[in-house]
């Protein structure tokens, strides 16, 4: 037993068509209470009001918008090695779930700044590198919507990855370098003093938990639709061949 | 490897090569700017060393379609991959003719149009010294997005919208020293960090290059 089975296509969907319907259900009962805890059986902060409340999207999605780009980093990497179609498409299909995390969290960051540093927008060395990944995600989208072959596609695509990421990581340093923050540091760690309160906490956790676990089964659904589609492509193209 | 880098240069430098156009566009995008802005000279003077740079990267950014595109047409690109010379060097070649023909006449003219955008006299030599450093990695990421983009029909656009998001951190510490150079700030570390970049650039974005060429011409 080792994960490499799931390298085989239907080895892939028969196990993901099993374990999705859990995946759904447990995401959406983790959302849905996480923000109904978060939303209405919370205090309101002593100097933030009710507006504070919208953290409980606001980090989930920053967290996803990130790794979503990580997991697309491991998966390209494993294509580039060892050349599992079922990688490249996974890498497919998770960057467009990616850019709407990237953009939930830009816009409730929006919100959310609006009312507490009277600005929509700064150029913050953290508003400012998820707007550079927010980019560096349109770019892979499009080379693989540009390029007809596949197999090419997946090639490039992960590639750029590649390349991306060291440039992306760079950027990071880069605008910290360029502009000080308004946006505070991290207060969610686990080995730090200074940290949300518990009471906002927990059901931030919750919310956590299931955003990581609304952006595995979105993945493992749109990797099964990329299959699929791949699997028509061949028929079709061997009943034109046929013909 | 020199008699490439020569033919290169010979192509781009005859009838119909393109030499200047990258400089024309950088001419005119600095001569938009004060239309734009405002004839005021604080202004301006502010953000000379931005606007500058930013100028040169697009004038680099427009002249990378071509870098590959015609060899890649008549098929010489075929025979560069098949040549006993690594891929890796013939595109470090490339880069490099690349640099000559359109960073290195950018380089020149900067100090002159910083005049018309009445740039901070301590500024002329952090423009100058930190697109010197900072062209030639503009040049090599650049050649890594044509290869990438080289066998496509719409190349263009989507050669500028995946190699934009590369030239972020050139452009943030190239674009730093020039402004730090141009108010008296002290300059090293932001210098420090554009030759690095470079340096890094030119030594691995051949690869990676050479990597995507691969596979464009499989």
């Amino acid at each position: 037993m080792s994960i490499w089975e799931y390298a085989n296509p239907t080895k892939f969907l028969r196990t993901s068509a099993r374990v999705m319907p859990m995946l759904w259900v447990a995401s959406a009962v983790l959302i849905i209470g996480g923000l109904i805890w978060g939303f209405f059986f919370t205090p309101d902060d002593y100097r933030q009001g009710s507006t504070v409340k919208i953290i409980y999207l606001h980090v989930p999605s920053a967290l996803m918008a990130i790794n979503a780009w990580f997991m697309m980093l491991v998966a390209s990497l494993i294509w580039v090695i060892r050349r599992h179609h079922v990688s490249a498409l996974a890498a497919k299909a998770a960057a467009p779930v990616g850019i709407v995390m990237t953009l939930i969290a830009l816009i409730t960051g929006a919100i959310w700044g609006q009312p507490m540093w009277g600005t929509w927008w700064a150029w913050d060395p953290r508003l400012t590198s998820f707007l550079v990944l927010f980019l560096f995600y349109l770019g892979y989208v499009a080379l693989w919507e540009a390029i007809d072959n596949p197999d090419t596609a997946a090639d490039l695509t992960s590639i750029l990855c590649l390349v991306g990421s060291v440039f992306a990581v760079l950027s990071r340093y880069a605008v910290n370098f360029w502009n000080q923050g308004l946006h505070q540091g991290a207060s969610l760690s686990l080995d730090k003093e200074e940290n949300v309160a518990d009471i906002f906490a927990y059901p931030l956790w919750t919310c956590m938990a299931g955003f990581i676990l609304l952006f595995i089964v979105l993945v493992l659904y749109r990797t099964g639709t990329e299959i699929r589609q791949r699997r028509i492509q061949a028929l079709v193209a061997r009943e034109r061949l046929e013909a | 490897m020199i008699a490439l880098l020569l033919r290169d240069l010979q192509l781009a430098f005859r009838a119909g090569g393109g030499f200047g156009l990258g400089l024309a566009f950088f001419l005119i995008v600095t001569v938009m700017v004060p239309f734009s802005v405002g004839p005021n000279s604080t202004t301006l003077g502010t953000i000379a060393p931005g606007v500058l740079w930013l100028g040169a990267l697009l004038a680099c950014l427009l002249s990378l379609d071509r870098l590959l595109a015609l060899d890649w047409e008549d098929g010489s690109l075929d025979l560069l991959a098949t040549a006993p010379l690594p891929l890796e060097g013939v595109l470090a070649v490339k880069a490099l003719a690349h640099w000559i023909t359109t960073g290195l006449p950018l380089v020149l003219v900067a100090p002159v149009l910083g005049v018309l955008l009445n740039l901070a006299p301590a500024g002329f030599f952090w423009i100058t010294l930190s697109l010197l450093i900072g062209t030639p990695a503009l040049s090599m990421i650049g050649t890594f997005g044509a290869a990438l983009t080289v066998g496509l029909r719409r190349g263009g656009l989507l050669l500028s919208l995946l190699v934009m998001p590369l030239y972020v951190p050139t452009l943030i510490f190239g674009a730093e020293v020039a402004r730090r150079g141009a108010a008296g700030f002290a300059t090293e570390t932001p210098l420090l960090m554009l030759a690095g970049i470079t340096a890094g650039t030119l030594a691995f974005m051949p690869f990676a290059a050479a990597a995507v060429l691969r596979v464009n011409l499989r």
